[in-house]
């Protein structure tokens, strides 16, 4: 019982940080973790928040894609799972949908570069 | 009899405790080797409560995949539990015979490479989509 409290009580702590801070501290935490943890040709973090039922500025929602050679010959799974080891810390505390694509060189160049949004919210957020 | 009434009640509470945080593993291999594909999501296949789990949902009716459903939001204990028991820190997830293949972003690109159909058919699912190419096929 206790757990949940000081559970709820540090969720809530969390959520008046995001709303009172309008830097963007979680999503330059990404940038930095994937930037030097892998060898990156490509790198774009989305902050998708604002297409979910959270407080304006908050950073709970993101995609980003990764364009790194490190990739070559390693299955998807496995990229994703790197990707989500290295931002481990975020994913636990606040970082609530993380969308990936992880891609090789030669796979960016030829796709059409184009980052798809994710799907609509369909109101699950939290509850 | 006070204290073993005291430390009854301890237990149980300790007990609820760790049920709270997380389904056992052994209940969720069971849950995961019940069917040859199952999906553990937010909401259900009628009515996805999130928008990676919907787009899940979409693709498995596409191939006219059955599968076994599970929705994370109504059972906290089995949203943190199937997240330790993969290793992945999101869902939805997805089960194919009893091994963990991926999210919504992973099942989308299965799905558009093709590999999925492949995936089906070594567990022996025919997926519906390659009913709808044969009549397309014959009238070229």
């Amino acid at each position: 019982m206790y757990k949940t409290i000081a559970f709820i009580q540090a969720r809530n702590i969390f959520k008046s940080s995001i709303t009172s801070n309008m830097s963007n501290p979680i999503e330059q935490s990404i940038r930095n973790k994937l930037s030097k943890q892998l060898t990156i040709e490509h790198l774009e973090v989305i902050n998708e928040s604002y297409m979910h039922n959270v407080p304006k500025g908050a950073e709970t929602h993101f995609k980003v894609v990764v364009v790194s050679n490190q990739f070559n010959e390693v299955p998807l799974i496995k990229r994703h799972r790197l990707v989500n080891e290295i931002l481990k810390e975020e994913l636990q505390n606040g970082v609530h949908a993380l969308s990936i694509s992880a891609k090789t060189p030669t796979q960016w160049e030829s796709s059409d570069k184009v980052v798809k949004p994710s799907p609509n919210c369909r109101g699950g957020f939290g509850k | 009899m006070n204290f073993l009434t005291k430390s009854r009640k301890l237990f149980s509470v300790s007990n609820q405790l760790h049920r709270f945080l997380a389904t056992k593993p052994e209940d969720l291999k069971k849950l995961v080797d019940n069917n040859k594909v199952v999906v553990f999501m937010k909401g259900n296949p009628e009515q996805p409560r999130c928008g990676f789990s919907n787009a899940v949902v979409q693709i498995m009716r596409m191939h006219g995949v059955k599968y076994d459903a599970h929705d994370v939001l109504s059972d906290e204990e089995m949203r943190q539990g199937i997240k330790e028991f993969s290793s992945w820190p999101t869902i939805p997830q997805v089960f194919i015979n009893g091994e963990f293949v991926g999210g919504c972003d992973i099942l989308l690109q299965m799905h558009q490479s093709g590999d999925l159909i492949e995936e089906l058919e070594k567990v022996g699912i025919k997926s519906a989509l390659l009913d709808d190419s044969k009549p397309k096929d014959d009238k070229k």
